[in-house]
């Protein structure tokens, strides 16, 4: 069955990017231009991975995840977290609002799969 | 069909979006920051603008853009976290960190080498903003290896070969999650399954400490894995393995010595074993997916509500009205001449058919319009390097960004307004001890506004400086040989002689506007626009620069007029009425000027026909149609024709291309019987008649 990923991103670069690169991955692509949008496609999509920038206007990446894991029936979805930020403590407050993982931007097409792949089960 | 060329193209034009962004958000801050009244919302959006720019541009190897737009974040970061006080001097320096990005961008965008030496200045000027973070700069390059959590297996490989060659060691990797392991969307399954990759791999699980069901908490993780690898690769890359669960799990993990390989400690567990080979790959297609994309794009498509289009189309589309234009012009001159109009049906469809035509040409010129707020917006950034290398201070303020204007048009103003802008600096306002001593403020003003007036788009860029000096510009026009010394001229005059090629009043060639461009430049490029530029000095006050231009370049409302025998057209939007005069309003001065009392209000005449060569004197101006046309600072001329023939909308065809500028002839229009007519400029027309006394003399010209 083929992977369906929601990719959140403000950028419009990024988003094409994402698209792009995943759907020559052979996933299915989904994307949504900030948070809001993000949480709204989620439910008619139902993707079996999310991919959030955090920095995005109305609701940030943070935001995403914790209310995406507030629902039960996303407990256990896998979400990657797109940063360009290195730092330790990003990462940090991503796992603890509930993110599975991070890419760190700029994403090469093979780390980007390769990080989507590790976390998912298709 | 996306592309690495169109994502790329997709970047820079989301850039100009997110610098247009940037340069708005700065705006906002300059507003409230006397007062720290702005929103914190507004530096969250400036900080994601540059976020995003250096987000897409490491995307593209764009180093130098990436580290410059990584210091300036830092700065931002700083500020809307409030460790940073955010004063007129931090926004200053933002302003021009913009101004730079926006430098990077373009040299990025067209592949050519970016002004190093001024963003080093500035990476170094806002490092010192933040002295603590300072570090950061380098992050991308330094933070690269070991955060990039999956650095590509194949490197690690030619890093391991020494290790490798001494064949496979065991390591025994114990990994006890936690509950937050799990409601993290991890799954110990697919860790196994990438461990496996590594080598050859047992998985067994340590249940001791599984409680019995009666105190079972469904919630906790006690069962233990034990994983046992052979493999090629070093602990590192194990570790990495487990790199999205650090600090969720237990981990522990050590080295076997091969010796002791046989001797394994687990071998009394359960053990269950995960498929060696799990075939990563083989489950995802490296093909496309054309579902999938299709779907996509009707996802991601509807959120934007625009559509980016080649300018070209366009363009064809607004040739084609004008045809139709003039086709339409062609139809009702046909019908009228076969004396069937009155025929109610034909006549109203005629009628509908001609407000559609206008409809469509208003629609399309709509495509086309543009606010000049870019355009401002960059030449605010002229204001600033202006005055920092003048050493003058400026204020700049704008008004009626939200102005319409062709897209043409705001194209070509760019060059002509920035030297304008540059002017008004450089030579306009005076330097700061200047200023206070005439009791002015230090900094000065410049102002850049737009407003549509009669049918026209008005620029103006003002400042309140000096004013021209007027004897300076006489004398210099003299020295240059320009005029005779002995010429009296109005003040106007004098003002007006800045347009003349070749003139320069700097006392010394600056950086700035002394670079032998000179305003004549500015006035002939305004004119190939259709336009018009004038200039208004108050001296102590200082002086506006007026520019006029026509709302578009292909369709106008004329007024289709004869003068002695030939057709002209007028263009409606300068006329304010028009009149038969009384034979006693018409009042002689001097042997060939003409004035008529309009309510109590003498307006000169100026005979088109005169003015235009097509007769020696002025007929009976009794038997005339006049029609009173009004300039943009309110001046009224009477323009004499013999007869008004119509009013119709005309298709402008540009005569600069083949004739050059003709003075009084904006353009030339294909009548609906095919014949050609010449669109005259009435404003420059009346005033070269004014000031020229004497006619124009087309015809001569229409020989060469």
């Amino acid at each position: 069955m083929t992977v369906k990923v929601l990719a959140i991103d403000d950028s419009k670069t990024i988003r094409e990017m994402l698209r792009h690169t995943l759907s020559q991955g052979g996933f299915e692509v989904y994307v949504a231009d900030d948070g809001v949008d993000g949480l709204e496609k989620l439910e008619c999509i139902g993707p079996d991975v999310v991919i959030t920038d955090i920095n995005m206007p109305r609701l940030d990446g943070f935001g995403v995840i914790e209310k995406i894991r507030s629902q039960a029936v996303y407990s256990a979805l896998p979400i990657l977290v797109l940063t360009t930020e290195s730092a330790q403590d990003l990462k940090e407050r991503a796992k603890n609002s509930g993110a599975t993982g991070w890419v760190v931007k700029p994403f090469d097409d093979e780390k980007l799969i390769h990080a989507i792949k590790r976390i998912t089960v298709g | 069909m996306s592309s690495s060329a169109e994502i790329r193209q997709t970047f820079f034009q989301e850039c100009d979006d997110l610098l247009e962004a940037l340069d708005d958000g700065l705006c906002e801050i300059d507003e409230g920051v006397s007062d720290l009244s702005f929103d914190p919302e507004t530096v969250n959006a400036v900080f994601r603008s540059v976020h995003s720019i250096k987000g897409g541009a490491a995307a593209f190897g764009l180093d130098q853009l990436v580290q410059f737009a990584h210091q300036f974040e830092t700065v931002l970061d700083s500020m809307r976290s409030g460790s940073l006080t955010v004063n007129e001097e931090v926004l200053k320096l933002c302003h021009r960190a913009a101004d730079c990005l926006n430098d990077l961008v373009v040299a990025g965008r067209d592949d050519i080498n970016p002004p190093e030496n001024v963003s080093q200045d500035l990476v170094e000027k806002l490092a010192n903003l933040v002295p603590n973070k300072t570090e950061n700069a380098n992050v991308q390059s330094e933070g690269a290896s070991d955060d990039f959590g999956f650095a590509p297996a194949s490197i690690s490989i030619i890093d391991e070969v020494p290790e490798a060659v001494s064949a496979g060691s065991t390591y025994i990797v114990k990994l006890r999650p936690h509950k937050s392991l799990a409601s993290s969307g991890n799954d110990p399954l697919l860790l196994f399954r990438e461990l496996s990759e590594l080598g050859d791999l047992k998985v067994s699980a340590d249940f001791a400490e599984v409680k019995s069901l009666e105190n079972l908490q469904v919630e906790e993780c006690r069962i233990t894995w034990v994983l046992e690898i052979n493999t090629n690769f070093g602990e590192a890359e194990i570790r990495e393995v487990f790199e999205f669960v650090d600090g969720m799990c237990d981990l522990d993990i050590s080295k076997l010595n091969s010796t002791v390989l046989q001797d394994d400690p687990y071998s009394s567990t359960n053990q269950s074993e995960v498929g060696a080979n799990p075939q990563n790959d083989a489950n995802i297609p490296s093909g496309s997916d054309p579902v999938g994309r299709g779907k996509s794009g009707a996802v991601g498509g509807a959120a934007n509500a625009t559509v980016r289009v080649n300018l070209e189309l366009v363009d064809r589309l607004i040739n084609m009205v004008g045809e139709l234009v003039i086709n339409q012009a062609v139809l009702t001159q046909c019908i009228d001449d076969a004396g069937v109009l009155d025929n109610g049906e034909l006549s109203t469809s005629l009628a509908e058919f001609k407000n559609l035509a206008r409809d469509i040409q208003e629609s399309v010129m709509a495509i086309r319009a543009q606010s000049v707020k870019p355009l401002f917006q960059r030449m605010a950034r002229i204001v600033r390097e202006a005055s920092e290398l003048s050493g003058k201070e400026a204020l700049f303020e704008t008004e009626g960004e939200t102005t319409e204007v062709d897209k043409t048009i705001i194209e070509r103003l760019v060059d002509p307004l920035t030297h304008m802008i540059r002017n008004a600096v450089d030579h306009g306002l005076e330097a700061p001890e200047l200023r206070r001593s005439v009791g002015k403020l230090e900094t000065g003003k410049v102002k850049l506004s737009a407003a549509h007036r009669s049918g026209r788009v008005i620029i103006e860029v003002s400042d309140d400086g000096a004013g021209i000096n007027r004897e300076k510009v006489f004398s210099i026009a003299v020295d240059k040989g320009l005029i005779p010394a002995d010429s009296s001229l109005k003040d106007s005059e004098i003002d007006n002689l800045l347009f003349l090629p070749g003139f320069s009043t700097a006392d010394k060639v600056s950086n700035l506007s002394g670079r032998g461009v000179g305003m004549d430049v500015v006035r002939s490029a305004i004119q190939k626009l259709g336009g018009r530029v004038n200039i208004f000095s108050k001296p102590g006050a200082g002086t506006t620069m007026s520019i006029s231009l026509p709302l578009t370049l292909a369709v106008l409302d004329g007024m289709v007029v004869d003068v002695a025998g030939q057709t002209m057209v007028v263009p409606i939007t300068a006329i304010v009425e028009t009149l038969r005069p009384d034979p006693d309003d018409i009042h002689k001065l001097g042997s060939d000027n003409t004035v008529v009392s309009v309510r109590n209000k003498l307006v000169p005449v100026v005979d088109l026909g005169v003015v235009f060569g097509h007769r020696s004197s002025a007929v009976s101006l009794s038997e005339m149609v006049l029609l009173l046309v009004e300039s943009d600072d309110a001046t009224s001329w009477a323009l004499a024709v013999d007869q008004i023939f119509d009013q119709r909308q005309v298709v402008i065809k540009g005569l600069e291309s083949n004739y050059g500028y003709v003075p009084g002839v904006a353009a030339a229009t294909i009548l609906g019987d095919g014949n050609i007519a010449l669109i005259i400029d009435p404003e420059e027309t009346a005033r070269r008649s004014d000031e020229a006394g004497e006619s124009l003399n087309i015809l001569a010209m229409e020989g060469k």
